[in-house]
């Protein structure tokens, strides 16, 4: 048993943060921490800078473009970029469709797609959920008919991320409507610029763009763009449920939301004191600060065993569940740290348009956006009670 | 021991109600919220043909002589249609203070239109340091000659784009503090206006302004004690608001759950989501038992009043969390986007806990006075 990092891993460490130092635009940082909402140009920039150093694609292996990293290697990345203020990186394409490409694409899918992953030539974005299937995302709807070398898609995907900066969409489509349920489904990749396809923004309670609606009329789509065979779409889909994913618990970030916390408690004024030093207040950041090192250490030991070749399962659940409640928590202490500053909805400056604000304003503008934003950590990727529900099935047999 | 409402109170919680389901719809709402300017609005003109605007307010001031089950029937009734007025920053809050502590003739320049419906006002007093508390103003008034001077800044005054005149408070030179009446044409007063998360108009004022020594409403302990029961007020009347939103969160949701429809059922036969919708209703069930208790202790003396006020408003603010944060769990994705009703509703609940006092800061209250509270 030790829990300390190895001296290399510490190098690596100080590796990231002279890169992040040197490399991590200012202007984007600035954005980042005061949690205003970034460009497509300002993602695309960060992560050209990410792929000039072959950092871009961690979690791929080191032939198509990975950095060989381990597990630890790859947490304290995430930690560190946290930590600077670096943007996430978008994780459609890197993270979500390359993965799968590389387990289940053919050679030409691997040789078009992936060099122009790393490249940032393409913006991915995900089309799993429908109106009508979220939880239960194998009721899935859009439906795919075989005409020649083409599918003929027709359908709706919902709550597409960032789909309006995309130019590719990966979906899951029905391609036998006779079969059972998961069987009929098939993962298709379709050029947003195909004719019949329209995309229209859904404005989260936040008051951001972030979300769309993504319509497919009779969109003509190359029988090569399907991963794998016919009906094995949802294999796909499960392998990348299953696949490494050592950023669920969202660990870094997390640090981050608490070390912003305290930083926003030792600015306010409670009765003429600090409100970090007001007892009670204290002892709810106290408390987060707990979960986050159980967090952290539960973390570490996912990660050990994925080194040590366990494939974490059932065990993403845990740290997805624990992770999305403890940053939910982190968004509302600082909310309510902020007292009466956290009202103003100062739209302008949280789309980057307005330098008008003074130092405080600017300070708590984005806490209640953010706030309302991080509700969204329990519902997407597969909503917390669907991981407890897989937790109680799969971990403890109930 | 009696919980139910006599005729009167029957009548004007019908009252309210109707008018605000007739009026205060989802899209009756966004025009509501579109239109606000320096016009007050028709819904406004018929709270006051419908007497509602002097319900709260005692005879001798204008007011039909309402009490605390009053003020609270109506916010609740606000609270259900989530109506965007300022029923509360721009008319009970002010006028309460004019009431208790302007002279005749202001009576009648400033509270006898805003009981009309003629205008509406605001307190200006978060500052940069204050926090919640009212009492220790940055806020600087010197007095030379027969005027006032005063200068310093105010932050997120609701209601300030709607205000005909400010009630401002400021520390005056012996260290008190005073409450000046500032009328919002006054040179030296600038303004910069926005809207919060929940819809309601606010501004940031900054003040280097001469005001004549009537400006001086009150100072130091009849101030305060005015200040007191003001927001003792205001704080029963956001635990009455809090209850009629939650009330109708917890609805919604209801509804959602047996339409919405995942593996092959209703959300509604998934057992984990009864017990949480029961979670919700005992919440509400909790917090309307505290915004009732609220509602009765107005009357109290003071001590005894601060105390359950302050531990209602508690109660209500993790309450009226609770239920906000579950009701947009529980819709899903949908709960999270601004063409939900109920994400509104939730927008409110969460943000009414930083008004007067959040959950944080009276639980303070209850903790400082637990071993000498009757
Ligand atoms: C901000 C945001 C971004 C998203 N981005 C994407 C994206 O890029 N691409 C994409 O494809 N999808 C995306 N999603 C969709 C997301 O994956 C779905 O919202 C999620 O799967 C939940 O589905 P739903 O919204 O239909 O909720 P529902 O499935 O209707 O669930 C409603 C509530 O009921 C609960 N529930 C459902 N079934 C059960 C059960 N059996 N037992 C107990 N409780 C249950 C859920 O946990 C939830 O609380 C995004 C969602 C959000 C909010």
């Amino acid at each position: 048993m030790n829990l300390q990092f190895t001296p290399e891993e510490n190098t690596f460490r100080e590796e990231v943060r002279a890169f992040l130092a040197d490399k991590l635009p200012t202007d984007i940082q600035r954005k980042v921490r005061l949690g205003q909402q970034l460009s497509a140009e300002e993602h695309v920039r960060w992560q050209n800078c990410l792929s000039e150093r072959g950092w871009l694609a961690p979690g791929w292996p080191v032939e198509h473009g990975g950095t060989g990293w381990s597990p630890v290697e790859k947490h304290i990345f995430e930690e560190e970029c946290a930590a600077a203020n670096a943007p996430t990186v978008v994780p459609f394409g890197v993270n979500m469709v390359a993965p799968v490409i590389i387990r289940f694409g053919s050679d030409e899918q691997k040789h078009h797609y992936l060099p122009r992953i790393l490249n940032n030539d393409d913006w991915w974005c995900q089309g799993y959920s429908e109106t009508g299937a979220g939880s239960d995302l194998a009721s899935l709807k859009t439906r795919a008919e075989r005409d020649g070398d083409h599918y003929i898609v027709n359908g709706q995907k919902t709550w597409t991320t960032l789909g309006q900066h995309a130019n590719m969409i990966f979906c899951l489509v029905r391609t036998d409507p006779e079969a059972k349920k998961q069987a009929g489904i098939s993962f298709l990749l379709i050029d947003m610029d195909t004719p019949g396809i329209s995309v229209r923004p859904i404005i989260t309670l936040d008051g951001a763009h972030e979300v769309n609606e993504v319509f497919l009329d009779d969109v003509r789509v190359p029988v090569a763009n399907r991963v794998g065979e016919e009906g094995e779409g949802w294999t796909c889909a499960k392998f990348l449920l299953t696949h490494e994913r050592t950023g669920i618990a969202g660990l870094g970030h997390a640090k981050q939301a608490l070390r912003h916390l305290k930083d926003a408690a030792r600015r306010q004024t409670h009765r003429g004191r600090p409100l970090i030093e007001a007892p009670s207040f204290r002892e709810q950041i106290a408390r987060a600060e707990l979960e986050l090192m159980a967090l952290e250490v539960t973390n570490l030991r996912v990660l050990a065993a994925a080194r040590d070749g366990g494939a974490p399962g059932a065990e993403s659940s845990l740290l997805k569940i624990r992770g999305s409640e403890l940053r939910q928590r982190l968004s509302d202490l600082t909310r309510r740290t902020l007292g009466p500053q956290a009202l103003p909805f100062f739209a302008d400056f949280l789309a980057g348009d307005d330098d008008t604000l003074d130092d405080d304003q600017s300070f708590a503008a984005a806490a209640t956006a953010q706030y309302l934003n991080r509700r969204k950590l329990s519902i997407y990727g597969g909503a917390n009670e669907i991981q407890k529900n897989i937790v109680a099935k799969t971990i403890l047999g109930m | 021991m009696d919980f139910s409402l006599n005729d009167e109170q029957r009548m004007l919680d019908e009252t309210v109600t109707r008018l605000v389901a007739d009026r205060c719809n989802p899209e009756q709402r966004r025009t509501l919220i579109q239109e606000r300017g320096t016009a007050l609005s028709s819904l406004w003109r018929t709270f006051s043909e419908l007497g509602l605007l002097a319900m709260p307010f005692s005879e001798e001031a204008g007011g039909l002589g309402g009490d605390g089950i009053d003020l609270m029937l109506i916010m609740q009734a606000l609270g259900r249609g989530l109506v965007p007025e300022a029923y509360l920053d721009g008319l009970i809050i002010p006028g309460m203070l004019l009431a208790k502590l302007a002279d005749d003739s202001q009576c009648e320049r400033w509270l006898t239109p805003l009981l009309e419906g003629e205008h509406q006002l605001a307190l200006a007093w978060h500052e940069t340091a204050s926090r919640y508390d009212i009492d220790m103003p940055e806020t600087r008034a010197e007095r030379s000659d027969e005027d006032w001077h005063l200068q310093g800044r105010k932050q997120v005054v609701i209601n300030a784009p709607g205000a005909a005149a400010l009630l401002v408070t400021a520390g005056l030179e012996d260290g008190s503090p005073g409450l000046f009446l500032v009328p919002a044409d006054s040179d030296g007063l600038t303004r910069r206006d926005y809207i919060t998360l929940d819809d309601q108009r606010a501004g940031d004022l900054d003040f280097d302004l001469t005001l004549p020594s009537s400006a001086l409403l009150a100072s130091g302990d009849s101030l305060l004690a005015a200040l007191g029961e003001t927001l003792a007020h205001g704080r029963a009347a956001l635990c009455a608001e809090a209850v009629g939103a939650m009330e109708v969160a917890c609805e919604q949701t209801l509804e959602y759950l047996k339409e919405r429809q995942q593996f092959g059922a209703p959300l509604s036969r998934q057992q984990a989501l009864q017990h949480r919708m029961v979670d919700m209703h005992l919440h509400l069930e909790q917090a309307r038992s505290m915004a009732i208790l609220a509602a009765a202790s107005l009357t109290l003396p003071e001590e005894q009043r601060d105390y359950r006020i302050a531990a209602a408003k508690a109660y209500v603010g993790e309450a009226a969390q609770f239920i906000a944060e579950q009701a947009i769990q529980l819709h899903g994705g949908m709960g999270m986007t601004e063409e939900c009703y109920v994400a509104h509703y939730a927008k409110r609940l969460i943000l009414l806990d930083h008004a007067l006092g959040d959950r944080d800061y009276h639980l303070e209250t209850v903790m400082a006075h637990l071993d000498t509270a009757a």
